[in-house]
């Protein structure tokens, strides 16, 4: 009950620096929009979906592209706080645990709500369009924003490793561009070659996007059944992870907290 | 209250540490450090850059684990019972920050809110802190639009909040002006004199001279003097004799002039040219320097004697200055 009332109290203050923190507006609300334009002007020309719309095609794996590095949000946030000496101050306050990285997972899924929101403005505006139920659609959404707070966990434990903010750009970046590239977010992945075509398969990326886009109705028409079982199961194997990764990194995130320390 | 818990709360140890040790790898931060303060009164802990005060703190406000030893802060030991230590202090200084995002009002009131106050009463104790420091017209303001001054006191303010009954401030006043230096001092004389316990680390001597009822002057993360600032000058003995020169390249010359009547170590202020010595007998010692200085044709701006400082405490205790480490 404290620790829920602590990582509110957390998330308020957060959720108050978003409006005023001009870095924040630029990655949550310009980044993705400037992502669907440029995919969809530059690459939208030149690749050709065989039945379908590449624009279409395209939507569900920016929103995984942009939910995943959206996750980032919560290391460099947390790395911040530990060189202000914010986190100092809190651990020296009888707050509950794990209510600061609690609180920070829990707004970054609002900043990525947020930049959910903004992307499907900009998708409607260059001509996706929802072809499945409401429902299949809301379904979509929650598992987007589901996965990303899965994922700030991961990214809370390296916001409280890292020496300085600035090194969680570089670290996340080596990891995140191969993770949202080598799977089906931009090409389907039939057409990639041998070993990358099974690395993009189970890569949890890949069925985070088959799962949207099926849901959404954008897979285009005539597109073969996968071969492969986490694109068979993607809602499955895609929650699984998400799951997963909670499970074992909220614990952690948590014990480097308590010991993190501004000397 | 009656009269036998006033007499206990005189004797009553607000804070107390046994033999702390904390290594950081090869380097030993703090090497066995004792501590007994008193409830409602102040402890300056002394020391330059490294000498293990801030660790000190970080011990005591349960943000480290002792390697070795223990403490125990309003009774209960840091280290088995951390959660409820930290209902009981309150934090600020260097490394114990705000958001500079937020306003002061918000600021305190999250802070409130994380000692477990409703939110109404956060923010009616938050109004009540502000309007006492004098910061209400900048209220609704995000702090990194404030002076260094201001900031200091929303810091101060935010460890303030709960009214809890042991304070640690950690280097409070760093960096400041003297007149945002004397007004933070002035909120902690009144909350000292309302019954809270401080342990205040500075560099400044004048500092723990002004607010501390007792001294500990750290060095390499042991306590090798403590006393009262009366008891320290005393430590130091009598006069002190200050040459200062015109010409720095006299320093070497006036230094074995006034090593014939020194009864300590002579002390060097290159950049203010200043040379200054502990003497016995002040008014004989500042005769013969003075024919003596005249007799090498040095040129002397002052000379003077003067009772002892912390300063020279600090040299005479560790044989460098305190300011001089701190600047390296």
């Amino acid at each position: 009950m404290t620790m829920l009332r602590d990582a509110a109290t957390i998330a308020r203050r957060n959720m108050i620096r978003i409006g005023r923190v001009p870095e924040v507006m630029v990655f949550v609300l310009v980044q993705p929009l400037m992502f669907v334009l440029l995919f969809a002007y530059v690459f939208g020309g030149s690749i050709d979906i065989p039945g379908g719309s590449y624009r279409e095609f395209l939507i569900a794996g920016i929103f995984a592209q942009t939910v995943v590095f959206g996750a980032t949000f919560t290391a460099s946030g947390l790395a911040e706080d530990v060189q202000k000496g914010l986190i100092n101050r809190f651990r020296s306050l009888p707050m509950a645990r794990s209510a600061v990285v609690a609180g920070r997972t829990a707004s970054d899924v609002v900043y990525n709500g947020l930049s959910v929101v903004i992307m499907s403005i900009a998708g409607l505006a260059v001509g996706w369009r929802i072809r499945g139920s409401i429902l299949d659609a809301v379904v979509a959404y929650l598992l987007l924003l589901f996965f990303s707070y899965s994922f700030s966990w991961v990214m809370a434990c390296l916001g409280l490793m890292v020496p300085t903010p600035e090194v969680v750009n570089n670290a996340t970046f080596i990891v995140l561009f191969p993770m949202t590239f080598i799977a089906n977010t931009f090409v389907p992945s039939d057409n990639l070659p041998g070993v990358l075509r099974t690395v993009a398969e189970w890569n949890p990326v890949s069925t985070l996007t088959h799962a949207v886009r099926v849901r959404f109705g954008n897979l285009p028409a005539g597109t073969p059944e996968p071969t492969s079982w986490p694109l068979q199961n993607a809602m499955l194997y895609s929650l699984a992870w998400a799951v997963l990764l909670i499970v074992v990194f909220a614990p952690i995130a948590t014990r480097l907290y308590q010991r993190t320390d501004k000397r | 209250m009656s009269q036998t818990t006033i007499a206990q709360n005189t004797t009553e140890l607000a804070v107390e540490t046994s033999a702390i040790i904390k290594r950081y790898g090869n380097v030993t931060a703090l090497d066995g450090l004792d501590l007994a303060v008193p409830a409602g009164t102040v402890l300056g802990l002394l020391g330059p850059n490294g000498a293990g005060k801030t660790t000190a703190v970080s011990v005591l406000t349960t943000l480290i684990k002792p390697d070795g030893g223990w403490a125990r802060v309003a009774g209960v030991d840091v280290a088995k019972e951390p959660q409820r230590v930290r209902s009981l202090i309150g934090l600020s200084g260097q490394y114990a920050a705000v958001d500079e995002h937020l306003t002061a009002t918000e600021n305190l009131e999250m802070i409130g809110c994380l000692y477990g106050m409703k939110r109404r009463e956060a923010r009616r104790r938050a109004n009540d802190l502000i309007e006492q420091f004098r910061l209400t017209d900048s209220a609704n303001r995000p702090l990194k639009t404030f002076s260094g001054g201001m900031r200091r006191r929303i810091d101060l303010a935010g460890a303030l909040l709960a009214s809890p009954p042991v304070l640690f401030l950690d280097e409070p006043t760093t960096g400041l002006d003297p007149r945002s230096r004397g007004e933070l001092w002035d909120a902690i004389r009144d909350r000292v004199s309302g019954g809270t316990t401080v342990v205040l680390t500075t560099q400044y001597l004048e500092e723990a001279d002004q607010l501390a009822n007792e001294i500990v002057v750290i060095d390499h993360g042991r306590a090798i003097a403590r006393g009262t600032s009366q008891e320290l000058k005393r430590h130091v003995g009598g006069e002190h004799l200050d040459v200062h020169l015109a010409r720095p390249e006299d320093i070497s010359r006036v230094e074995s002039i006034v090593a014939s009547v020194a009864v300590g170590a002579v002390r060097i202020v290159a950049d203010e040219s200043l040379v200054s010595v502990p003497v016995a007998n002040g008014v004989d010692a500042l005769a013969s320097v003075l024919a003596s200085l005249q007799s090498d044709g040095v040129d002397v701006v002052d000379i003077g004697l003067r009772r002892p400082t912390l300063d020279d405490v600090f040299m005479e205790l560790t044989g460098h200055a305190a300011e001089e480490e701190a600047a390296s």
